[in-house]
């Protein structure tokens, strides 16, 4: 993996004495999706901050596109586009005209064709001679989009992209940005909707009070941390559990209906022979089973419960 | 030289001052007018010549230099701080844009911005007052010369202030008095030998004058103590500035 992006001991302290980030390590891949996950407070912002050159850092080295990016900043800086997780937009002006300020500010002159590209990309044509205050909040958010987008950047950082936004914009970001993976863009989120990360990174990384707890492929961490589990509905209520079905460590449910029983779905045997086995053995009359997969959501959890 | 950027910042600054043409032109002019016509007609018309002028005439630099002034201040400050209070400043923090080009376009257009409405006030107050200017060139050097310093001023001003209270207090406590008592009404001979000396610590008694000189050939200052003082003020304001960007005051937390 070619990385984009690197950082090295990262670490900033503000005046308060809060250590929002303490020395993080972190490389993202060119072309990937890139989810970062971490409740409240975690770093997020502040760790994009620094590397769009917003937030100074107090120790510790960033490269993008292999330029530093304070001592070049100008290469480091052109090669990113940032929407912010708030929505700050120069209300009195027209849409078209701040995604064209936006470009400028890139060192990319007028190109109509382009920002008209975009205004397309994101449906906000119709609407490029309003100005931007008349605009509903899901359409002010497409706008910061199209801005990040205005000077055709090789990496995007969406902070917290879906935060309160409909289900209709949240499926158009969603493909937006699998047609910019597409076109060789590499995408930063972050976002503490799980369900987000679970659908489009290629590789998640979990952040906790300022440090990177966790990174790893998406699909592996959910083959490593995934557990399944297989729920046995009863015709009859048991009462409590016969002595042959304690190794398998099942859990009764209150009216005694139904039992759960919680494997590794990697391991090779997983144990659900042995029980349907010893299940029929006592008697015990199934009406209906159901598996579940654990969500990246409750991977999330247990590892930001686990860590604290 | 990131020139796209400072054209792109210059130009969404102007377009915002012709959004509100009415409170950024008009609204000037006509306090101007008010000026003239109580001062000028009502009350000059009773008063002697002032320093060889009518006093009429002798109000026409000074006025204009007020509005001069206060406008690049107030524009150049609100330019800066309303970015910052909307949260936009992100955007010009995170793109490839040094603070050099940033100053250049925000302080290039409220300047720009004064330059041409002092402009149209001297040809209002033609509407009323008859004068010929006798150095055009350095005229138009000191109208320039004030209206940068002085956005660079106001720049300065609305990256330090924290709220719209204090984005107001430094014009008006500090800026509107220094303006009135620096001679733009009258001249700085009549006032007693001892304030005489007090008003020569005033920075604006030297814009004034200068900028008077160009007019009528006469100031209360020589024209070259004028320009000198004009440069200094303008490398102050300029060593404030880069400062500021150095060192990420109130920018980069």
């Amino acid at each position: 993996m070619q990385a984009i992006i690197d950082i090295a001991g990262l670490a900033k302290s503000y005046k308060s004495g809060f250590q929002a980030l303490k020395s993080v390590d972190l490389q993202i891949g060119e072309g990937e999706i890139f989810a970062l996950l971490g409740p409240n407070g975690a770093g997020k912002t502040t760790l994009i901050s620094i590397v769009c050159g917003i937030v100074r850092a107090t120790a510790g080295r960033v490269t993008v596109a292999g330029h530093d990016v304070v001592r070049e900043y100008r290469a480091a800086r052109a090669a990113i586009g940032l929407v912010p997780q708030e929505l700050t937009v120069d209300a009195f002006a027209k849409v078209a005209d701040t995604v064209a300020y936006s470009r400028g500010l890139f060192r990319k002159g007028r190109d109509t064709a382009h920002v008209e590209h975009v205004l397309k990309e994101l449906s906000l044509f119709d609407k490029r001679d309003s100005m931007v205050m008349a605009l509903s909040g899901g359409m002010k958010r497409r706008v910061m989009i199209a801005k990040a987008l205005a000077h055709e950047p090789r990496i995007l950082f969406l902070d917290e992209p879906t935060a309160g936004v409909d289900v209709e914009l949240r499926r158009d970001m969603w493909a937006m940005i699998r047609r910019l993976r597409d076109t060789g863009v590499t995408v930063i989120l972050t976002t503490h909707y799980i369900e987000e990360a679970e659908e489009m990174a290629d590789r998640v990384g979990v952040i906790r009070r300022g440090e990177i707890i966790l990174v790893e492929e998406k699909a592996a961490l959910m083959r490593k941390l995934g557990r399944k589990q297989l729920t046995v509905q009863l015709r009859r209520p048991l009462v409590a559990l016969p002595g042959e079905l304690a190794p398998f460590d099942l859990e009764r449910s209150a009216n005694g209906l139904a039992l759960t029983y919680t494997f590794d779905a990697q391991a090779a045997d997983t144990g659900i022979a042995g029980l349907m086995r010893q299940l029929a053995a006592c008697g015990l009359d199934v009406v209906d089973l159901q598996t579940r997969q654990s969500s990246l959501e409750d991977i999330f959890v247990s590892l930001v419960s686990e860590a604290s | 030289m990131n020139i796209p950027a400072v054209r792109a910042i210059f130009v969404s600054e102007m377009a915002r001052w012709f959004r509100t043409i009415s409170q950024s032109l008009i609204a000037p002019v006509i306090s101007t007018s008010l000026y003239f016509v109580v001062f000028g007609s009502a009350i000059g018309s009773r008063m002697s010549e002032v320093d060889g002028v009518g006093y009429a005439a002798f109000l026409v630099p000074g006025l204009a230099m007020l509005s001069i002034l206060t406008q690049s201040l107030s524009n150049a400050a609100f330019g800066i701080y309303i970015t910052k209070w909307s949260g936009t400043i992100y955007e010009l923090l995170s793109a490839p844009v040094s603070w050099v080009e940033a100053v250049t376009g925000y302080v290039g257009a409220a300047a720009a911005k004064s330059v041409l409405l002092g402009l149209v006030i001297i040809l209002t107050a033609r509407l009323f007052v008859s004068f010929e200017i006798v150095h055009p060139v350095w005229m138009v050097a000191f109208l320039l010369l004030t209206a940068v310093t002085f956005s660079l001023f106001g720049f300065a001003i609305g990256i330090w202030a924290g709220n719209f209270e204090q984005l107001q207090i430094v014009p008006l406590l500090v800026v509107t008095p220094l303006t009135f008592l620096g001679g733009s009404f009258y001249s700085v001979k009549m006032l007693p030998p001892f304030w005489q000396k007090v008003t020569l610590l005033n920075p604006v008694v030297y814009l004034v004058s200068g900028f008077r000189w160009s007019f009528y050939g006469r100031g209360d200052v020589a024209v070259g103590v004028s320009l000198a003082m004009a440069l200094v003020f303008l490398a102050i304001c300029l060593a404030v500035i880069s400062w500021i960007f150095k060192t990420g005051y109130k920018l980069k937390n």
